[in-house]
């Protein structure tokens, strides 16, 4: 199938149309959608802090890259890591120790996958996805599977004007317990966009945990959806760790549908310079007897902003369900800003739900009982910042993870607690 | 009382009539249906205004009809027909009364049902409450005005002050509220019949609480009230609002414009209970308030807004501070209630744009029946209010299962010394709350009303006493036996 690229001038994008398995309806109605919206702009209302028109005025391609070392960037030592460059799966960096309980696929391997469950009609960024699509993973857990190592999968971008269109599917079957890494990285300071999708279902009883660390030049691009639907009795933690990149924006929609489900959000958002970072997302509750539980929480500290914006809905009937949500931001400079909407939509009475948003700055009373004790200025600012995220860095149960993300504080903060 | 069961409760509430649903029979002046240049200059005209404010009319009509109706709002109506309805009417004796026995009986009779007879606030100490009765579109009865005259206050009907102190109006009118804010503020500039103006001058304290109690009489009558305060420095004024309609089956509009003008360290304070017809319990019927209020302040000064909706089919309405100067502190109380099918999305803004500048955000959110009730508010820290301070607080109480509560903060914050905390919460009546009560002979009903009224206590503390019984009993009239 032949797209003509110059139909979505506004994006940029010069690309050849990818052999992937995605179902000709998707691709189509993808295509339609590029045709006929354009860019958001700060006038929708979901993207009322992000611009996105730069993206418009580059035009990029999606060229292969040769890569030899990414050991900067293995999370965890885990024989199962997929890498890909430039949205190309490089055979020769990744390892493919499946574990048992486990299929995992390339999605150019596969013939043909199910229809998407993202959202096409209106979302730009998904349909690019859709019908430019790279290659990406299809995870499967079965049944019962009690998987100790994550799953890893690796992205990184190299070279200049290079967009990728990602994808990750993962399935985790019923009463299965697993985890999946992401990692998003560059090489380089091009001007690079990595556009990535994550589809999940989590079946009745299954537990998953989604690490996601992204960590792009500041130069970079990054917009990524997962969209995730639970199953009676599922458990659903993502943590989404931001530490560096030029413009990024995460859509988390979660669709709870079965009852007695559990959801975990928790993100950490680290700024600066001219850094933009943008969390959205949407807990869905449909159904009764559910709970979600959200954090996040941001340093900005030079001329960044950050974006935070919360839905909780909660629909008729759906009784019993305990929303919490909490965003926590420290200015750290006086260009810096953050933009904070966490919102509350509830349609059923007998619910509690809450949230809470602050913005301050760090208790100078705190920095000088600090300094009298002999800690520098610098370090006791350091360490009070590094004490306001802990809350959320504590939330990361994966130890390799963890010291992962201290590693890159260190590189990029120069924290060394 | 242990046989009254919910559903009794229930049906008892769906058939309580509005309680303040009566028609005055009075003649009135009326301008032919319909919205043009045209109707603009016969108002204009019949208010005996300068050329100024025709102007500023037509310019306002212009930009209204460049704009479209803004859809944001989390609320479903249908939207009004703007060329049926009618832009003036005028009760037909407009001939100003001397002394207050001057006055139509029969206008006498319906303040007296409203409960604010004018003779028995007379009575009462003498200076508690100045009244400027707006009945449609025009003031007939004005107290307390000698009064406050010594004092320099000001207090008239909006098209008096422009005949008598047109430079007051001309400078401060249009100047925190643009005529080109929005659709509703644009479409009131180009059409207000009438209003309130009210001007403090410097170093006054107002010994008294100023009223305007406002009623859509006139069937079919849009009402574009128009209401401008102004404190100049060092002066403090309590303005009090009050609204009911009569019960009407077709839907009527309410877009009025209130500007609030406070001056170095001087200090307003606004309270408005509002009971507008909210519609049948079938939803048919109900007054559309579609109102921008906003108040703008000098250094060390303070405007508050304390409101109590529980009327109208449709509010939309978000009573805002521009905290321009350094020290100044903007204050928002606000409790609204909705039942049946009434809409309401309302909340307030709060922009900071002086050091050191504070604002409080107390929001209290009802539902029952098959309303909703949107809170969205607005705290904006710009790069130069340093040491901002903001609180906010929204709570909402869910009576039914078919109702909504919905929050829609907007924070954002340009400054790192600022200070901001926002909380919101949702819930419903605590049923150990009611077991307590009725385990103590107190009916489900009354235990209702406690609780609400200990709920939104912080709200209704803020209101000056001749308001706070009034709104204490509306929140009861609008809850009772509502819980599911």
């Amino acid at each position: 199938m032949s797209i003509a690229a110059n139909n979505i001038a506004h994006l940029g994008v010069n690309l050849e149309a990818t052999n992937t398995p995605i179902s000709s309806d998707d691709r189509n109605v993808a295509i339609k959608v590029l045709e006929g919206t354009p860019l958001p702009t700060t006038r929708t209302e979901a993207w009322k802090y992000t611009r996105v028109a730069k993206l418009g005025k580059i035009s990029f391609t999606n060229e292969h890259a040769d890569l030899q070392d990414i050991s900067n960037f293995i999370i965890d030592e885990t024989k199962c890591t997929f890498v890909f460059v430039n949205g190309h799966y490089a055979a020769d960096l990744s390892s493919r120790e499946i574990p048992s309980g486990v299929t995992c696929s390339l999605l150019s391997e596969s013939s043909a996958i199910g229809n998407t469950t993202l959202k096409l009609e209106g979302e730009v960024f998904n349909a690019l996805n859709t019908a430019y699509l790279n290659d990406g993973v299809e995870i499967s857990i079965d049944s019962k599977a009690q998987v100790e190592k994550p799953i890893q999968i690796i992205h990184v971008l190299k070279g200049d004007h290079v967009l990728s269109n990602f994808k990750t599917r993962i399935h985790a079957g019923k009463f299965s317990k697993s985890s999946v890494i992401q990692g998003f990285f560059t090489v380089g300071d091009g001007t690079n966009f990595c556009n990535s999708t994550t589809e999940i279902s989590v079946e009745e009883n299954a537990f998953l945990t989604l690490e996601k660390v992204q960590y792009e030049s500041e130069s970079s691009f990054h917009i990524s959806t997962e969209q995730v639907q639970q199953a009676k009795s599922s458990t659903f933690s993502i943590n989404t760790l931001t530490l560096n990149g030029g413009l990024v924006r995460n859509n988390l929609n979660i669709e709870v549908n079965g009852e007695n489900c559990t959801t975990h959000l928790n993100g950490a958002y680290l700024l600066k310079n001219k850094q933009h970072v943008d969390n959205h997302s949407v807990v869905d509750h449909k159904v009764p007897n559910c709970e979600s539980h959200e954090l996040y929480k941001g340093v900005i500290d030079d001329n960044s902003t950050a974006v935070f914006n919360g839905k909780v809905f909660v629909r008729q009937d759906a009784q019993k369900i305990n929303a919490f949500q909490s965003n926590g931001n420290v200015l750290l400079s006086d260009n810096a800003s953050v933009n904070s909407k966490p919102e509350l939509e509830i349609y059923a009475d007998d619910v509690k739900c809450s949230h809470g948003s602050t913005t301050g700055q760090l208790d100078e009373e705190a920095v000088f009982y600090l300094r009298a004790r002999g800690i520098s200025e610098k370090a006791a600012r350091k360490l009070m910042v590094a004490a306001f995220v802990e809350d959320v860095f504590e939330k990361i149960e994966n130890e390799s993870v963890q010291s992962f993300v201290n590693r890159l504080l260190k590189e990029r903060f120069e924290w060394d607690f | 009382m242990s046989n009254y069961t919910e559903n009794e409760l229930a049906q008892d509430l769906e058939n309580q009539e509005y309680k303040f649903g009566f028609t005055t029979d009075i003649e009135s002046d009326k301008a032919p249906k319909g919205l043009s240049e045209d109707i603009i200059r016969f108002i204009s005209a019949k208010k005996n205004e300068p050329e100024w404010l025709l102007q500023h009319r037509l310019e306002a009509f212009t930009v209204w009809q460049s704009m479209t109706e803004p859809e944001w709002a989390h609320v479903t109506y249908e939207k009004p027909d703007f060329q049926d309805i009618t832009y003036y009417s005028a009760p037909k004796q407009t001939k100003k009364y001397e002394s207050w026995d001057d006055v139509d009986p029969e206008m006498k009779e319906t303040m007296k049902k409203l409960g604010i007879s004018l003779e028995e606030q007379k009575r009462l100490t003498g200076t508690s409450v100045a009244v400027d009765f707006v009945m449609d579109s025009v003031s007939v009865a004005t107290s307390f005005k000698e009064k406050l005259k010594e004092l320099g206050i000001i207090f008239c009907s909006f098209s008096d002050a422009v005949q008598e102190y047109p430079e007051l109006v001309r400078e401060h009118m249009g100047t925190v509220v643009p005529t080109t804010d929005n659709f509703y503020a644009a479409l009131n500039s180009a059409v207000f019949t009438d209003g309130s103006f009210c001007y403090i001058p410097k170093g006054v304290r107002c010994p008294m609480e100023l009223s305007t109690y406002f009623r859509i009489n006139e069937s079919g009558t849009g009402q574009f009230e128009r209401t401008l305060v102004v404190a100049d420095e060092g002066s403090y004024v309590s303005y009090l609002e009050g609204c009911t309609a009569p019960q009407r089956d077709e839907n009527q509009l309410h877009a009025a414009v209130v500007e609030l003008i406070a001056k170095d360290n001087a200090e307003i304070k606004y309270s408005t209970v509002q009971n507008w017809y909210p519609g049948d319990k079938d939803g048919s019927g109900g007054v559309f308030n579609f109102v921008t209020k906003r108040g703008i302040c000098g250094t060390n000064s303070k405007i508050s807004w304390t409101q109590v909706e529980t009327g109208s089919a449709v509010t939309w309405k978000y009573p805002s501070c521009i905290l321009k100067g350094d020290n100044s502190i903007g204050e928002f109380y606000s409790v609204a209630v909705t039942n049946n099918f009434q809409q309401a999305d309302t909340g307030t803004k709060m922009i900071h744009l002086g050091k050191n500048t504070k604002s409080t955000i107390i929001s209290k959110g009802i539902s029952a029946g098959k309303s909703h009730n949107s809170y969205r508010g607005l705290v904006q820290i710009h790069k130069n209010a340093e040491n901002a301070r903001n609180f906010s607080q929204c709570d909402s109480l869910l009576m039914t299962d078919e109702c909504g509560a919905h929050t829609f903060p907007y924070i954002e914050c340009k400054n790192s010394s600022a200070k901001i905390e926002h909380e919101a919460t949702t819930s419903k009546i605590g049923e150990d709350q009611i077991f307590y009560c009725l385990q103590r002979g107190i009916s489900e009903e009354k235990a209702i009303g406690l609780i609400v009224n200990g709920y939104c206590k912080e709200v209704l503390n803020q209101l000056p006493m001749e308001f706070a019984v009034e709104a204490q009993k509306l929140l009861t009239i609008s809850l009772e036996g509502s819980v599911g």
